[in-house]
């Protein structure tokens, strides 16, 4: 269960997230939803605590501020939406950093459940082929993939998602999605998404959590979270007329 | 381009150390006298047990032990620490460009040398390393203001905000040094000779010192290989996956310090070497810094006892600074290695 009570971040004057309170339990995946600017992504920094907030943000009920990076890492783990990685490494080799919290002391070898898990994350996001490939030369789709790949290896309870399609085509997008809902089937865990695409918001979502200004305008299942009116009132626009203007192309195909 | 595997077998460390030992006696046989690599061996081996050499080898044995040895050694040290240093700079500051010099404390060490020269502090008790402590502390000094003022711009010590603050500080302590200078005429000749760097004169005490800061410092830096690693890939990713990152970073940024003050005190300012080496390894390595940081540190070792050599014979009798030597190779490398990896 990860508790977020009473959540604010102030950037400066600005209060980018302000008394946001929800929680995520076993098997939920909460859909973090508002137009730029609304604070979606700042509440996923954070929950990884790489941004100062007020409030209390707990994990089991275990105060996330005073977890070590570690012990988080095991509980929560993170893909954000793009990267930039300076140096050749292999895919491999970024994908076993997600072992990182699961090792052991320093002169300790190699654990078997650690090549197990490396091994499982590069199979089921399809990367095995690859491992042995510089992650300069992927794809964009391929870099995010070895990212996910990356976060499955540290085999969190729950996963945050930073918009982690943005920038990927439709195949990439379909491709990413399956696997975490995949992924989500395992019990005990748990998604927390910021996703820009309302459809895809709507399609996996289970719990949704619709912002704007940084401040809560609606929250729990995903539904009535979404209804027309609060996503009118948010979006400034017809939400609903848009989308089936959208779908309306495709009605002879 | 070809990389060796994940796996870095312990013959390749042979390799790299065999190369070492090879350009170690062929700095300690070659120079402006040049002595048989036997007669060196023998008077290197006579002067390990104590024992006076044959007469036929005195000669030589005046020139290695005294002179020639303690140099190579020290530059040898010199050469590792700076190219250890430069290839951790470079995965925590997830930045090719960086080096040792990159947070400023370099700098700081050079001003501590050069108000010692110029003011002619000496220590009680240790009137040879007045120069060295000056500079050590200055070092020292220089991390501590560049810390504390990155921790009042932002708590978390963010990599932009200590390059910011190393830069600047790298220029005011610069300026200050030119003050100095320009009230120190009388000793601008040694004060500029320090600051293109040299290890001419360099003593056994030297030697210990710096293989004492190898040993603990780069032990810290290579035990965070791993960690290296994450903040390679990113900073926000090495968090993701569990790294403690503040804790990191200030490790290997005070083991860096340290690093680099004690060079700069002994050796003066030797650019280009923290810079370029770590990228001619990786090429061959790749940027695993589980092997990039031993490969680094016999690499450094081995391009600074060239370069010492060629400062020291090119126009023999007279010597040229190291540091001029190896900014000449260092920024012809790294126009060569970039124009490279531009085409590629």
């Amino acid at each position: 269960m990860l508790e977020v009570e009473h959540l604010t971040v102030q950037y400066g004057a600005l209060a980018a997230v302000n008394d946001c309170s929800f929680t995520v339990a076993d098997g939920q995946w909460l859909m973090i939803v508002g137009p730029n600017g609304a604070g979606k992504s700042t509440i996923l920094n954070a929950v990884s605590q790489s941004v100062p907030y007020t409030g209390a943000i707990r994990f089991a009920g275990r105060d996330l501020k005073k977890t070590d990076a570690a012990t988080r890492a095991r509980s929560i783990g993170v893909l954000s939406q793009n990267h930039f990685v300076g140096y050749a490494f292999s895919v491999e080799e970024v994908v076993r950093l997600g072992r990182y919290a699961h090792r052991g002391g320093l002169f300790s070898a190699r654990k078997p459940e650690d090549e197990a898990a490396v091994e499982e994350a590069l199979e089921r996001t399809g990367l095995a082929p690859l491992r042995r490939q510089s992650v300069l030369t992927l794809s964009g789709g391929e870099l995010q993939r070895t990212f996910l790949a990356q976060v499955f290896a540290q085999n969190p309870r729950y996963l945050l998602l930073d918009e982690p399609t943005n920038h990927l085509d439709l195949v990439y997008q379909k491709q990413i999605f399956k696997l975490i809902a995949e992924w989500l089937k395992t019990p005990g865990r748990a998604v927390v998404s910021v996703v820009h695409d309302l459809s895809l918001a709507k399609a996996y979502g289970t719990q949704a959590l619709l912002l704007h200004h940084g401040k809560t305008v609606a929250y729990g299942e995903v539904q009535p979270v979404m209804s027309a009116e609060n996503l009118n009132a948010v979006y400034d626009m017809d939400v609903a007329d848009w989308m089936r203007t959208m779908l309306g192309q495709w009605t002879d195909a | 381009m070809k990389r060796i595997g994940e796996h870095f077998g312990g013959w390749i460390y042979a390799a790299f150390a065999l190369v070492t030992l090879c350009v170690f006696f062929a700095c300690v046989c070659l120079g402006s006298v040049r002595i048989p690599l036997g007669a060196t061996v023998r008077v290197i081996l006579d002067a390990i047990r104590g024992v006076p050499s044959e007469t036929t080898i005195a000669l030589a044995r005046s020139v290695i032990v005294p002179i020639r040895l303690p140099r190579v050694l020290c530059v040898a040290l010199v050469g590792a620490s700076l190219s250890l240093a430069g290839a951790s700079m470079q995965g925590l500051l997830k930045n090719p460009l960086a080096d040792g010099s990159t947070i400023g404390v370099s700098s700081g060490a050079s001003l501590g040398a050069v108000i010692a020269i110029a003011f002619g502090i000496t220590f009680p008790k240790l009137p040879f390393a007045g120069t060295m402590i000056m500079a050590i502390l200055f070092a020292l000094l220089s991390l501590l203001i560049i810390l504390g003022l990155a921790w009042r711009l932002d708590c978390s010590l963010s990599t932009n905000t200590i390059i910011l603050i190393g830069v600047i500080f790298s220029m005011f302590a610069s300026s200050v040094m030119s003050i100095v200078i320009t009230f120190a005429s009388e000793h601008i000749k040694s004060i500029t000779f320090w600051t293109m760097g040299s290890l001419q004169g360099s003593s056994y005490r030297n030697a210990a010192v710096l293989a004492g800061t190898l040993l603990i410092a780069g032990t810290v830096l290579l035990l965070n290989a791993r960690e290296l690693n994450a903040f390679a890939i990113g900073e926000d990713n090495a968090r993701n996956i569990g790294v403690n990152v503040r804790r990191v970073r200030l490790t290997v940024l005070i083991a860096v310090a340290c690093l680099i003050g004690v060079c700069v005190s002994i050796g003066g300012t030797i650019g280009f070497v923290g810079l370029v080496t770590p990228h001619m390894v990786r090429m061959i390595v790749g940027p695993n810094h589980k092997r990039l940081l031993p490969a680094s540190l016999f690499s450094g070792a081995v391009f600074l006892m060239l370069a010492d050599l060629a400062a020291r014979t090119l126009f023999s009798p007279r010597e040229l600074p190291i540091g001029v030597v190896t900014s000449v190779i260092g920024a012809a490398v790294f126009v060569a290695i970039y124009y490279r990896s531009r085409r590629r």
